[in-house]
């Protein structure tokens, strides 16, 4: 008697053919990202380690041995997928179209058979029902990776700090302010503030899309921290709508020098430095240039 | 026991803490402290904290104590060039140390005082900024 193993060994090339062409008949198919041979590879690497699995009997746990190669590839497979920008969509499809022909296949082969063919079917099902599940959850961590690496990016080249001038800082917070953030945009401060000897910091918060409580805190103290260093801090870039919070969360911001714009801001450090800025006067300025 | 050496320089008191602060130093510091300002009649303390790198509430309390103490006592006192981590730390503990002077360093500090005490001599002041100048 033909076991399903053997039916479908038997019939490798003509499963192969329909999946092939079920994946590219399916109108999302990326052939931009994808060429069809590499395609074709992939599958048939894949369709190998299947049928070499099942010819061992087991249909039930994809974490055994056998499914190894079979794992590895769908894994690589879908990694693969969610770096190159393909839709989830596209990703199930490629193990579900794989179903729809070995499906296909076995009722053509056990035309005579149907309590047989029921439970291949059956069987089959399961399987290749774990196996699209194990795309999804590789596929899914590939696009986490991704999101993660980017946090980290974001987080990474947001945190700029600036020396606008001898013994000035700036330090321009864009985006919203959490408390990882805050300790990364403190220590950067301080240790800048160490490094350059500054005696005064100017964080601008022109690029914050909103401040809560929990904003005004993180902000008060990287004030006092930079206080306790021996340095002045002036917050800069407050825009109306958050002066209006401000006040409304009655949160006190009196013992903190706040500007309006970072130029107000650079004035202030002047002043308190002791510098002035003026213009030149007008008959001395060709000869600067000549 | 070990004690933290308290240098006078004119009308200043100068601690370098060098070690990391236990309990009983600590209190022993904040006592010799005080016995030195009201021996001394010192107006201004400074203290240097640049090599500490492990902070507690209860060395951050000693601070504001020797703060305070010495306000009483008519004597200005700054803590110079505290560590970033050290910072943080107190903030997050909620030490923000009020009424205590802050300075990057040692020099800053002591020209905080003389700027305090309101007996700063113009020339010297042009002296030390230009030597700040050569410094960078």
């Amino acid at each position: 008697m033909n076991t399903t193993a053997q039916v479908l060994e038997k019939n490798k090339e003509r499963i192969l053919e329909k999946w092939m062409q079920n994946q590219l008949s399916d109108a999302s198919l990326r052939d931009d990202l994808m060429t069809t041979d590499e395609l074709q590879r992939q599958s048939r690497e894949m369709l190998d380690g299947l049928l070499r699995a099942v010819a061992k009997g087991n249909y039930d746990n994809i974490y055994d041995t056998e499914f190894e190669q079979v794992t590895d590839t769908l894994r690589d497979i879908s990694i693969t997928r969610a770096r190159q920008g393909f839709s989830p969509r596209e990703t199930g499809a490629y193990v579900l179209s794989l179903k729809q022909s070995v499906i296909e296949v076995l009722v053509e082969q056990r035309k005579d058979d149907t309590s047989m063919l029921y439970q291949e079917i059956m069987q089959l099902n399961n399987l290749l029902d774990n196996l699209s599940i194990l795309t999804f959850e590789t596929f899914i961590k590939g696009r986490e990776e991704v999101i993660l690496r980017q946090t980290d990016e974001i987080s990474e080249i947001s945190t700029p700090v600036i020396r606008v001038w001898d013994g000035i800082l700036a330090l321009p917070i864009i985006g919203t302010l959490d408390s990882a953030r805050t300790q990364v945009v403190m220590e950067n401060l301080l240790q800048e503030i160490v490094n350059t000897g500054s005696n005064i910091a100017i964080l601008d918060i022109s690029g914050v899309p909103a401040v809560d409580s929990l904003v005004a805190q993180h902000l008060i103290k990287t004030v006092s921290a930079t206080r306790l260093m021996g340095a002045e801090c002036i917050i800069s870039g407050i825009r109306a709508e958050i002066a209006q919070t401000i006040v409304h969360l009655g949160i006190d911001l009196s013992n903190i020098k706040t500007k309006a714009s970072l130029a107000s801001a650079l004035h202030l450090a002047f002043s308190m430095t002791n510098l002035e800025v003026r213009r030149t006067e007008r008959s001395k300025a060709p000869k600067l240039t000549r | 026991m070990e004690r933290i050496p308290i240098l006078k320089m004119g009308p200043f008191l100068l601690v370098t803490i060098q070690i990391d602060l236990y309990d009983r130093l600590a209190l022993t510091l904040e006592n010799d402290l005080i016995n030195m300002v009201s021996q001394t009649g010192a107006r201004g303390v400074l203290i240097d904290i640049s090599t500490v790198s492990i902070v507690d509430s209860f060395m951050g309390r000693i601070l504001g104590n020797i703060a305070s103490m010495s306000r009483i006592m008519d004597a200005e006192t700054v803590v110079v060039g505290m560590q970033p981590a050290v910072a943080i730390t107190l903030v997050e503990l909620g030490l923000t140390l009020q009424g205590v002077y802050t300075a990057l360093n040692v020099e800053k500090g002591m020209e905080l005082l003389n700027t305090k005490l309101g007996d700063n001599l113009e020339l010297d002041d042009d002296e030390e900024e230009d030597q700040d100048d050569r410094n960078d």
